[in-house]
């Protein structure tokens, strides 16, 4: 033994260490996956070892290589090997391992629960710290709840080194384990005022990323963090301290009075925590009826921005601008010129910033003059990619809030039409959907939107001059579309469709010249009618056929599917229209029809909300999988399955078995619906006259629309046409004004003393939009639920985290289960088990171990229901708790008795609002809904169910299918 | 709360990783890439906060060496940019100045960080604190 000691010492001495692994990587720079490879197999072998100083050296080395961003996954049990050595030196190398390498879906993990509560436990306060440390990095659910007990204690432990790192690491407890909170809270809350800073840090940081999520119920607290805040020295406390105050005080408006003060005072003192008082201040202000401190807050903000040229206070400052312009956007307002001075910074981040600001600041009023700078930014801009950053934000602005502030559509109009010119971006594509969206919602602007892609049309090979694969020729996909859609509105169609049909279309991506053909068939149904309409020159006519099948050819041959089929579609058509023209026949009536209606918009969330018809199931194969074994009947099977998905009556076979519900039933629901949806006012019918309504509304006659005489402007190469519409559009104004003015004079003469707002400066509702806006609503399918929390997310693990009311101690629910049989076996011998957390007990009888589970009284023939009551005794049942169980029963099957077990995993989820001060302790449970279901593939149950308050009994009850 | 800590050289190599949230270890060297790569292409008189898909970056440059924290939204962006600062001298006062130490040291860097911040938030800022630990691990060491 003692020689094998001493071989592996003297091994050692040629092992390497960390230091010679990564000399050895910056020496063999060129082969450095080989050398790595080498080493990982030393290390391999220096892990099979007994002696734990090579192992720990071995996993020294692996923490390396990791980092370097190699997989060690594969020696995770030998991290843990290390990670329990008794030597502090190994051990920590171990934790250091496991931090860095573990994650939750870590297996070994499982073994390390013992190791670490020994470490937890050990007199050795560094043991204590290094095991804290590496389990915040790979606490999982399981460890959480096995080990909260333990740092609970931990959290008053007498090394303030030891507290600190426990109370901090109880915020990772409460996000895997949310059921400690509760225990734990009362002691997280003595913390806040321990004598140690440290601890006090700590227990800051935790509470305030708790509050963060919920500021509702630290309410209480706000007396020890106002004192905490006046006293404390740590800057690094106090900022999260002040964001706390920020959460809590629209909650508690008196709060804000007694804050100005210290704020201020910190203001002033320290720049450091200047920027984050600042929000908070703002935010206290539009709590209250005076605004003298957003005011004193406004004067601080511009200080950084102009006095102290520090590049980073100037990009904190227009952070903290963009935290109050949502709720004092006035006054940033006034500091445009500034921000607009900001887009000229050397600085990416800080350009973007004021972009981002730009974006909330526009109104009706400034948004022609904002553009107008950010275009000139563009045409400036160097490196594509801050020029696309504005581009988009270009659109965002324009586009926000369904098009709010755009008076003047066709100002918007050539606004994208110049943007087209913008060498090498990428979005392309977001133009082009900007320019469909407009055409299409805006009708009173197709005609003008229509003339400038016909011009767009024309120049096609502006666009895509350079290079073909730039993202700018997307444009000509809207163009085409819309000069195709609403050609109706086309000066000179042949033109355009002449244009259409150039033989350098062929060379554009597929899709596009996808929409060129079709949208040349539209055009081409367009020109007919005029020509027929027109003293029948039927030559004319028929030159056009002769030239869409003269030039239609090129795209049969196309490599593009799409492009192919649809050519060749038009193709024939068109060659059949000929023969009927040559005879003399009038076809295009008959070919218009081929693209009679409108095309609506259709709401994004349209598809989503199409309810899935009863019955139908998605996830079901249409076909079954091919199977060898089963490839007699398949053919019969396929039958059944196919049709199943469409019609009703063959379903139920295909049905799972747990949605037996028959026809009548069936009906009987839709009637229900039916009925329901039409006494809900708020179910969205569509209904044809829906767009009608909304012109109404908006009392469009009431709106005084100044008709001026817009001749559409020349477009002159190389001169920006927008600039235009900026003067026209203040000329417009200034008229728009004066006409009022008049009628103000008028009105005022007439009625003698009415009194009147004085049209002293142009408001906001002052601006008429220049054309009669009817921006078409989006579509909706005919029975969408009106239903509207998509956006919630379900995966925020804070939201179980919530404290509310209170309740006596060591209450009694209990709970009526009702077991149903619905299968044909008989079932006997039922076992109900439920886990206990840390504050709920499932009662035992007398002498029966904590782990032990009850006797279901009853056996169940097939087609019985019996109710079965289980006492759970809960210290508190007003925070949501899972409680895990099982149930054990055996189904006697005829020809076997075959024990089945099933495990049940319950998630309770209870949760009650106190009625007002005087009730705590009364319950108010609300109710949820009961459903199981039965997942086959899992062999598993997963049950939601309804909580009804009786008095203190609950009745919990859930249908029982098997 | 502090999503990451880098530490890269001019180059662009990663010297020095940690994560407080959990990222596969796949898609580590090609975020860490990214990140560096916007970092070290910034002039000195530009500002050291840059916007990076959801989260920000504070980063300093101290000689060849650059530190990068990773942060969300909802952290005061100043005062990380301070914690660097009180990070990168206590590196010095453990290694004395000699930046080829803590390459080699990678460890104990890891013991100072994880003694400075804890599950994405700060628990010690104060100097002689954080190098407690440290100098009793070396004290033990000495003994053996």
């Amino acid at each position: 033994m003692a020689l094998k000691i001493v071989k592996g010492s003297i091994d050692r001495m040629f092992d390497k260490n960390l230091q010679d692994l990564v000399r050895g990587i910056r020496n063999h720079k060129e082969d450095e996956a080989k050398y790595i490879s080498t080493c990982i197999d030393e290390i391999k072998q220096e892990l099979k070892q007994d002696n734990i100083a090579v192992k720990s050296n071995a996993v020294c080395k692996l923490t390396y290589l990791q980092m370097l961003g190699y997989d060690v996954s594969w020696a995770a049990f030998n991290i843990v090997e290390v990670m329990s050595s008794s030597k502090f030196t190994y051990k920590r190398i171990g934790y250091l391992a496991a931090s860095q390498c573990f994650h939750e879906s870590t297996d070994v993990i499982m073994l390390t629960t013992n190791q670490i509560r020994k470490d937890l436990s050990s007199p050795n306060q560094y043991d204590t710290g290094v095991a804290l440390t590496g389990l915040s990095c790979f606490v999982t659910p399981d460890l959480a709840r096995d080990l909260a007990n333990d740092i609970m204690t931990l959290m008053s432990h007498t090394k303030p080194y030891i507290r600190k790192k426990a109370v901090l690491i109880m915020y990772k407890v409460f996000l895997k384990y949310p059921e400690s909170l509760r225990p734990a809270f009362p002691r997280m809350k003595e913390k806040l005022e321990d004598p140690d800073p440290g601890v006090q840090s700590a227990a800051v940081n935790v509470i305030c990323e708790l509050a963060r999520r919920n500021p509702k119920n630290y309410l209480s607290l706000a007396p020890l963090f106002f004192k905490l805040m006046t006293s404390s020295t740590n800057n690094w406390v106090l900022i999260k301290i002040i964001k706390l105050f920020g959460a809590l005080t629209p909650l508690e408006p008196r709060l804000g009075k007694k804050l100005i003060e210290p704020l201020t005072n910190l203001i002033h003192s320290r720049i450091l925590l200047c920027l984050s008082s600042v929000a908070v201040l703002i935010s206290l202000s539009s709590g209250m009826p005076n605004h003298s401190a957003s005011i004193q807050g406004l004067c601080i903000v511009p200080r950084p921005l102009s006095v102290l040229s520090l590049f980073i206070v100037k990009y904190l400052g227009l952070l903290a601008m963009s935290k109050i312009l949502k709720t004092h956007p006035k006054s940033v307002q006034s500091h445009k010129d500034l921000i607009l001075q900001c887009l000229d910074d050397k600085d990416e981040s800080i350009r973007l910033r004021a972009l981002d600001l730009l974006y909330g600041m526009v109104s009706k009023k400034n948004l022609m003059e904002i553009v107008k700078k950010l275009m000139l930014h563009v045409d400036k801009a160097e490196g594509t990619t801050y020029r696309d950053e504005l581009l988009t934000k270009i659109i965002d602005i324009c586009s926000q809030s369904n098009y709010q502030y755009i008076t003047n559509f066709e100002w918007y109009i050539s606004i994208l039409v110049e943007l087209t010119r913008l060498e090498g971006t990428r979005h392309g594509h977001l133009i082009a959907s900007q320019m469909l969206d407009v055409a299409i919602r805006v009708k009173a602007i197709r005609a003008f939107a229509v003339a400038q892609m016909a011009t767009l049309l024309d120049n096609a090979h502006l666009l895509t001059g350079n290079t073909q694969h730039n993202g700018i020729c997307e444009v000509l996909y809207a163009a085409a579309w819309i000069c195709g859609e609403f050609s109706e509105h086309l000066e000179d169609p042949m033109a355009t469709l002449e244009a259409m049909l150039r033989p350098k279309v062929a060379t554009l991506p597929g899709h596009i010249q996808a929409v060129y053909v079709q949208n040349a068939a539209k055009l081409f149904s367009t020109v007919l009618r005029g020509q027929e309409g027109a003293p029948a020159d039927s030559k004319v006519a028929q030159e056009t056929s002769q030239l869409l099948i003269d030039r239609l050819p090129v795209f049969v041959q196309s490599a593009n599917l799409e492009v192919q089929e649809r050519a060749s579609c038009i193709l024939q058509l068109v060659k059949y229209i000929q023969k009927l023209q040559q005879k003399d026949v009038e076809v295009a009536e008959e070919v218009t029809a081929l693209f009679a209606g409108e095309l609506n918009p259709v709401a994004p969330k349209a598809q989503k909300k199409v309810p899935v018809p009863e019955g139908l199931d998605l996830d079901a194969w249409i076909n079954e999988p091919p199977s060898g074994s089963e490839s007699e009947d398949e053919g019969r099977k396929t039958k059944t399955k196919g049709k199943a998905v469409f019609a009703k009556e063959e379903s139920r076979h295909t049905k799972p078995r747990y949605t037996e519900v028959d026809e009548k039933e069936l009906a009987k629901r839709r009637e229900v619906r039916k009925a329901e949806q039409a006494n809900n006012p708020f179910y969205i019918k569509a209904s044809p006259s829906s767009q009608k309504v909304y012109q109404e509304a908006v009392g469009v006659e009431h709106i005084p629309v100044v008709q001026i005489d817009l001749s559409v402007p020349l477009k002159v190469p190389g001169m920006p046409m927008s600039d235009q519409y900026v003067k026209q559009e203040e000329e417009r104004r200034e008229k728009n004004k004066a006409d009022r003015k008049k009628k103000d004079k008028k009105k005022r003469r007439e009625k003698g003393r009415q009194r009147r707002g004085d049209s002293g400066p142009e408001s906001e509702e002052d601006i008429t939009p220049a054309h009669m806006v009817d921006i078409v609503t989006e579509e909706m399918p005919e029975n969408a639920l009106p239903s509207d929390d998509d956006d919630k997310d379900p995966n925020d693990p804070h939201k179980v985290c919530d404290i509310q009311g209170n309740l006596h101690d060591g209450s009694q629910v209990v709970v009526s289960v009702i077991f149903e049989n619905k299968c044909d076996s008989f079932i006997k011998s039922m076992e109900f088990n439920v886990m206990d957390s840390l504050n709920s007990k499932l009662q035992r009888p007398e002498g029966a171990g904590p782990h032990d589970s009850l006797t279901v009284p009853f056996q169940l023939p097939p087609g019985i229901s019996n109710e079965a009551r289980f006492i759970f005794s809960m210290q508190s049942i007003v925070m949501p708790q899972k409680l895990k169980g099982t149930l054990t029963f055996i189904v006697k099957v005829s020809w076997s008795c075959s024990p089945q077990r099933w495990l049940i995993t319950t998630m309770c989820h209870l949760a009650s609002t106190r009625r007002g001060r005087t009730k705590v302790g009364k319950m108010n449970l609300e109710s949820g809904h009961v459903l199981l279901i039965w997942t086959r593939k899992s062999k598993r149950l997963r049950w939601y169910y309804r909580w009804r308050e009786e008095r203190e009994i609950q009745r919990w009850k859930y249908p029982w299918r098997i | 709360m502090i999503k990451f800590l880098l530490m890269v050289n001019k180059q662009g190599q990663t010297r020095l990783s940690k994560y407080y949230e959990q990222v596969d270890i796949e898609k580590r060297p090609s975020l860490e890439t990214d990140v560096v790569k916007r970092c070290l292409s910034r002039k000195k008189e530009e500002c050291s906060f840059v916007e990076y898909k959801d989260f920000k970056l504070v980063y300093r440059q101290y000689a060849a060496l650059f530190i990068v924290v990773g942060i969300s939204d909802t952290e005061n962006e100043l005062s990380i940019y301070e914690l660097v600062h009180n990070f990168v001298e206590v590196l010095d006062k453990y290694f004395s100045r000699v930046v080829t130490q803590i390459m080699f040291n990678l460890d104990k860097v890891h013991i100072i960080i994880d003694e400075i911040i804890q599950n994405g938030h700060i628990v010690e800022t104060n100097k002689n604190r954080i190098l407690a630990p440290l100098l009793a691990l070396d004290k033990m060491a000495e003994a053996h």
